[in-house]
């Protein structure tokens, strides 16, 4: 592990992580205030336009946190190509399960209401001799 | 990334009984022991245990019509009264911080082979792990003990549309200089317990689609509470099994047994993949439960 940095640069980097993840988490805070309309009276990013931008600041403010803790705490810089990538690659699944979950969130929360009218829809029950289930209208029965 | 010509302090380590190691190799491709690949690999799937907590935290928050505020809901503070938004989940983020760097210098002294280096180091980094442990229990205290959110049941809710306050006989009730106590939407509300029982108050919408409707006030989404116990809980043990870990290395550090080893206190080394590891969950909790 870092074999080519001497004690001085390893202690430096320590120095330098702290002071980078700190700076991080308190601009993330007051950002998180403003946006929030904690700072200033009547201003902030809560509805459209600003609350996308500050969403995505603040994961970008976590994604690069995260990319320096595993690359120089966790020493992944050092390590060769191929740990890096078996390790980094399938994170990259996540992407997908991120998308796919909150599509299906959102449409869950859109079709709330609909999903609430069929639960409470009072079905009427099949008369004697009509086949039971459901068949589209004009749907003509096979009879053998 | 890979620079091969750079002499790796393992390299006398990681080379002895190669013909054991990868047949008929004679090298290892990761260049690494195969107990530090193998923490790797183990924190990989970590990995996904926690991204799937997470994602499942937003997909539930999409699919509720309201979801309680976390600038609301995280604001008290030890010994203060007043509302502090966010600030005391900000000091248990630096500890986590404090002790992530704490770590990097005991795995430093490590490979300096300097004993009383990694235990000194160790255990500020114990010490900062029991602290956040100490937060938590706080944090958790004031949600389940001052404000009654539970796994199946939570108080912390936000209004659906602009409305009013009624009294209990459904006159409109005042604030205490005579203006109409109403409330708009996206307000967020806290219902509080009273002799053991919960207190809830009347309201009437006055816009949206229940405009003119009289109702209570109704509790905010269920699974914020179960999302937020299982999650932070669940990150919690892994920092609990780090402080449990980090001792039972930290003392054997101590007591010499590493230094036996000669192979730079590596046990040390994959403790502190593990440990920065929690470092990092948390970034992610920290920013999809307190700052989203």
């Amino acid at each position: 592990m870092a074999g080519h940095q001497t004690y001085e640069e390893q202690k430096a980097l320590v120095f330098k992580g702290l002071m980078l993840l700190g700076a991080i988490t308190i601009v993330e805070v007051v950002i998180a205030l403003l946006a929030k309309g904690h700072m200033i009276e009547g201003v902030n990013f809560k509805h459209g336009f600003g609350h996308y931008l500050y969403m995505a600041l603040m994961v970008g403010f976590s994604l690069y946190k995260a990319y320096f803790i595993v690359f120089y705490f966790m020493h992944m810089a050092y390590e060769v190509r191929g740990l890096v990538l078996s390790v980094l690659l399938p994170t990259t699944l996540l992407i997908w399960a991120i998308i796919a979950f909150f599509q299906e969130g959102g449409t869950w929360g859109a079709r709330r209401e609909l999903i609430k009218q069929k639960n409470e829809e009072v079905v009427q029950p099949t008369p004697a001799g009509k086949p039971a289930g459901y068949i589209l209208p004009g749907t003509v029965l096979y009879k053998g | 990334m890979a620079d091969t010509s750079v002499t790796h302090a393992h390299d006398t380590h990681e080379h002895e009984g190669d013909e054991q190691l990868w047949e008929g190799g004679g090298k290892s491709p990761m260049r690494a022991s195969y107990g530090k690949v193998m923490m790797w690999y183990f924190l990989v799937s970590d990995a996904f245990t926690f991204a799937g907590f997470l994602i499942a935290y937003g997909a539930l928050r999409f699919s509720m019509p309201t979801w309680p505020e976390p600038d609301f809901v995280f604001a008290s503070f030890p010994f203060v009264k007043a509302h502090w938004p966010l600030i005391f989940v900000t000091v248990m983020t630096f500890i986590l911080i404090f002790s992530s760097v704490t770590m990097v210098r005991a795995v430093q002294e490590g490979h300096r082979e300097n004993a009383r280096g990694v235990v000194f180091w160790m255990f500020l980094t114990i010490l900062g792990g029991a602290s956040f442990l100490g937060c938590q229990a706080y944090e958790w205290h004031t949600l389940i003990v001052g404000e009654n959110m539970t796994v199946s049941q939570n108080p912390f809710g936000r209004h659906i549309a602009d409305g009013i306050y009624l009294n209990a006989d459904g006159t409109e009730a005042k604030n205490e200089d005579g203006t109409p106590k109403t409330f708009q939407k996206d307000d967020s509300y806290l219902l509080h317990k009273h002799d053991g029982k919960f207190d809830i108050p009347k309201i009437r919408y006055t816009t949206g689609v229940d405009a003119g409707k009289t109702t209570e006030a109704s509790f905010g989404p269920p699974s914020f509470g179960a999302l937020f116990f299982f999650i932070t809980g669940f990150h919690g043990f892994h920092v609990f099994s780090g402080v449990v870990f980090l001792t039972i290395i930290m003392l054997n550090a101590g007591g010499s047994l590493y230094a036996a080893r000669k192979n730079g206190y590596e046990m040390v080394e994959k403790i502190g993949l593990y440990w920065h590891f929690v470092d990092l969950v948390w970034v992610f909790v920290f920013l999809v439960f307190y700052l989203l």
